[in-house]
């Protein structure tokens, strides 16, 4: 659909992780791939900063890959992009109280779903088969009784 | 001239909704025949005049009609004819045009060939269609007219956005529209039934091929925008958790369910209330999709606020139909009861789980697409909420959907001993098992996605067979009965069995390519050969070419491992008109593995940027989708549906023989 190509638009030009940015030590690099796929391009529409062509993303990967040079751990570098740019930068939530509805939803759902459920094939394994007339049909027969 | 034409038609259509919104049901209430047989005629002079108004468009592209506003915002007198007639519905107004003609088409067709429902249900269906019709023409004509002029006309358009130029992406959207539209069939056909308070096997015998068609069609849509996704933007996502993405993917998941529950109603006369209320829901989030795309709510609260005329009337016609649907639900839901009794093993309670584990799936997704504007709404805050968070929140639901499918399918109406049913799957089970552990064996250091996956997908596609070895008494009767059998089965049976394994290839593609993709980024000089996963690739030339409408850099990378030599041609092009530069990434495409190579950025010491995937099983992700798509056109096509439907009379347990 065309609002997808909106912001693909941001994404399509070239590609997003350049040769030049890339640490030299495999393992930190790897890191820093890993790291960025969790981050947001703030100017993109939910893309991640290792997927995005923008400016910013460049700006932000190569600070990932700074911090990690210098000796971060992994969630203090998240901890360094999020107090910078605000919970927006992270894809995937903090499971914190304002988020709680949304990590707990699905779980919740199933198991009132899954009672539900039970209920009602409990109820049918149960049940008489219906077998009589239809009120409809009731209706007829009174009516063919009494002419 | 042939704009006002169009202008003109879309008017009239409008009127002519009204009347069959409001006439027929008036005469289904008061049981008046000839105002019930006015739906049909109706119906049918819509969609003429939707055709005509969608014709007079598309000429206006062809032509390259700049005095037409919207031809000459989004086209160009340069570009493909192709693109220019696809160009139609690349834009808001051309394709809510789209929309409505796709509607039309639908309620022409119950018109048309709905002559043996009961007069009454015929009636109503096609009046709520016609209030949907109403709400969307209604949008069409005074928020997004296409038929304005501009006047003076300029000498040439703006373009279409480089990105649509693309066969995969042109034919996304009508795909993608005939399976949102196609569930307002369902939708239709529940309000009809809350209305008269009856469902039986007969209605739901009617409901099953509409919704089916518009699954096919949504299963297709979705695929091609993913393939298309794919090839075209350059790093080889398919998937994204992206909110447009995912308001395609809640009507699918919801249809889904609404297919499996819609078997319980019809052959066994349960779950009534329950698929009601699906196809309420699978039309709900095909509006809310169109709501999320169209009103601009997804790039802020703000940009929605700032404009917010197309919004604000989407929204409004949201809560009118899921508002007025659910009411309607809610006050006569009771009357639809269920008359059967099976136990709690059977194939009834195997098709709730799959209801259940769809559905919320769905709310999943749901939940998870609205969170960053409820916290915006209600907090002022801005959260995302994207692909790290769906991966861990939506796929347990598929992992217990895929390892309880091959189980409920083998199960038997009614009641059934599970040691005797499942007996057939011992075999796919320690099959697949030992599949994957082979597998994890095989791999070295990867991760456990692989045979996980593949255990999963062999289960279901062993299971599935197993299934039909059952049903064809394999091994119990001579081959050659078995093979008359098979040979015999419902067409439905093989769909079902083939939409099974469908999903088992998609599955194993999923999985396959993330586990094992390898990707290799870096600088590549001219001639100088480097190794990735086994290939050897060399770039041998970069050079200018000029295309019809853009111009392009295209490099020429050569890949060779063992006995098998390949040439890769990426590219980089610049549209002229827009200046937007496109990659376009060179792949050969294989059943075992994808080569795919991007061309980047010169860089400072001479050489090109260059990426390169290897992507093993890649594209069993889409084979699978098609399988899915194809199961469900042998279901379509099934003998029952094409039989008359039975009467309604004539229903409840002697339904089998349709004649």
């Amino acid at each position: 659909m065309r609002y997808i190509l909106v912001f693909l638009a941001f994404a399509s030009a070239a590609f997003a992780v350049e040769p030049s940015e890339m640490l030299d030590d495999p393992v930190l690099e790897a890191r820093a791939r890993e790291l960025s796929k969790g981050l947001r391009c703030l100017v993109c529409l939910n893309e991640n900063i290792d997927d995005s062509n923008a400016g910013l993303a460049a700006d932000l990967r190569i600070l990932v890959r700074e911090r990690l040079t210098e000796g971060d751990t992994d969630v203090e570098v998240v901890q360094y992009v999020v107090d910078r740019y605000g919970e927006f930068v992270l894809l995937k939530p903090t499971f914190s109280a304002g988020n709680y509805i949304l990590w707990f939803s699905g779980p919740l759902l199933l198991i009132f779903g899954g009672i539900g459920a039970m209920v009602f094939i409990r109820r049918r394994s149960k049940a008489e088969p219906v077998l009589g007339l239809s009120d409809e049909e009731q209706e007829k027969v009174a009516k063919l009784l009494q002419d | 001239m042939y704009a006002e034409l169009g202008q003109y038609a879309i008017i009239l259509a409008l009127i002519i909704a009204v009347i069959q919104a409001v006439i027929p049901m008036i005469g289904a209430q008061k049981g008046w025949n000839n105002w019930m047989a006015l739906a049909v005629p109706t119906a049918q002079i819509q969609l003429i005049l939707l055709i005509l108004a969608f014709s007079a468009l598309t000429y206006a592209f062809v032509v390259s009609d700049f005095s037409v506003r919207l031809v000459a915002a989004n086209s160009h007198s340069d570009k493909p004819t192709l693109y220019k007639i696809t160009g139609v519905w690349g834009n808001h107004e051309g394709s809510m045009l789209l929309w409505n003609l796709i509607l039309a088409l639908f309620g022409a067709a119950v018109a048309t060939f709905g002559n043996n429902l009961p007069p009454a249900l015929r009636a109503r269906v096609l009046s709520v269609q016609a209030m949907i019709g109403v709400a969307f023409l209604a949008f069409l004509i005074f928020t997004s007219n296409p038929f304005l002029r501009l006047d003076p006309a300029p000498l040439n358009g703006q373009g279409l956005n480089p990105l649509l130029q693309d066969p995969g992406l042109a034919f996304h959207p009508p795909f993608l529209y005939v399976g949102y539209v196609g569930l307002s069939m369902a939708f239709s056909f529940a309000i009809a039934a809350l209305i008269e308070g009856k469902v039986d096997a007969a209605w739901a015998r009617w409901v099953r091929p509409w919704t089916l068609a518009a699954w096919i069609s949504l299963t297709l849509g979705i695929s091609l925008g993913s393939w298309w996704a794919y090839y075209e933007l350059g790093w080889g996502g398919w998937w994204f958790w992206d909110p447009v993405e995912n308001s395609s993917f809640m009507p699918w998941l919801t249809a889904t369910a609404l297919l499996h529950s819609a078997i319980v109603v019809e052959k066994r006369d349960t779950l009534k209330a329950w698929t009601v209320l699906l196809a309420i829901l699978a039309f709900s989030f095909s509006l809310i999709g169109t709501f999320i795309v169209r009103s601009g709510v997804l790039t802020s609260v703000h940009a929605f606020a700032n404009d917010p005329e197309r919004g604000m009337f989407i929204l409004f016609i949201l809560a009118a139909a899921i508002g007025g649907a659910l009411t309607l639900y809610s006050l006569r839901a009771d009357k639809l009861k269920s008359a059967s009794v099976f136990s709690t093993i059977s194939r009834e309670s195997g098709l709730v789980l799959n209801n259940l584990l769809l559905s919320v799936a769905a709310a999943v997704v749901f939940v998870g697409t609205v969170w960053p504007l409820v916290i915006e709404f209600s907090t002022g805050e801005k959260v995302s909420v994207g692909a790290p968070f769906f991966d861990l929140a939506f796929t347990p639901f598929m992992v217990v959907l895929a390892m309880a499918l091959p189980i409920g399918a083998i199960l038997p109406w009614k009641r059934a001993k599970i040691g005797r049913a499942i007996k057939p799957l011992w075999g796919a089970l320690a099959l697949s098992v030992a599949l994957g552990a082979l597998v994890w064996s095989l791999q070295t250091g990867g991760r456990m996605m692989g045979p996980i996956g593949i255990t999963l997908s062999s289960w279901i596609i062993l299971g599935a067979l197993a299934d039909l070895g059952t049903r064809a008494r394999f091994r119990q009767i001579p081959l050659s009965g078995s093979l008359r059998r098979l040979r015999n089965l419902p067409r439905s049976d093989w769909g079902k069995v083939l939409a099974h394994c469908g999903l088992g290839l998609t599955i194993f593609g999923i999985s396959a390519v993330t586990a094992w993709e390898v990707e290799d980024i870096r600088t590549a000089q001219f001639g100088e050969s480097y190794n990735v996963s086994g290939y050897t690739f060399t770039l041998n030339t970069v050079e200018q070419i000029e295309g019809p409408n853009y111009s392009s850099l295209r490099g020429e990378v050569s890949a060779t491992k063992g006995a098998e030599s390949l040439l890769l041609y990426p590219e980089k092009r610049i549209f002229n008109v827009q200046q937007v530069p496109t990659t376009e990434a060179a792949i050969d495409m294989g059943l075992t593995r994808d080569v795919y190579v991007v061309l980047g950025d010169l860089q400072d010491n001479g050489g090109f940027a260059v990426r390169v995937y290897i992507k093993p099983f890649s594209n069993w992700i889409w084979i699978g989708t098609l399988v899915m798509a194809f199961g469900g056109l042998m279901s379509l096509f099934d003998r029952r549906y094409r039989v008359a439907a039975p009467s309604r009379k004539a229903v409840p347990i002697a339904a089998a023989p349709a004649e």
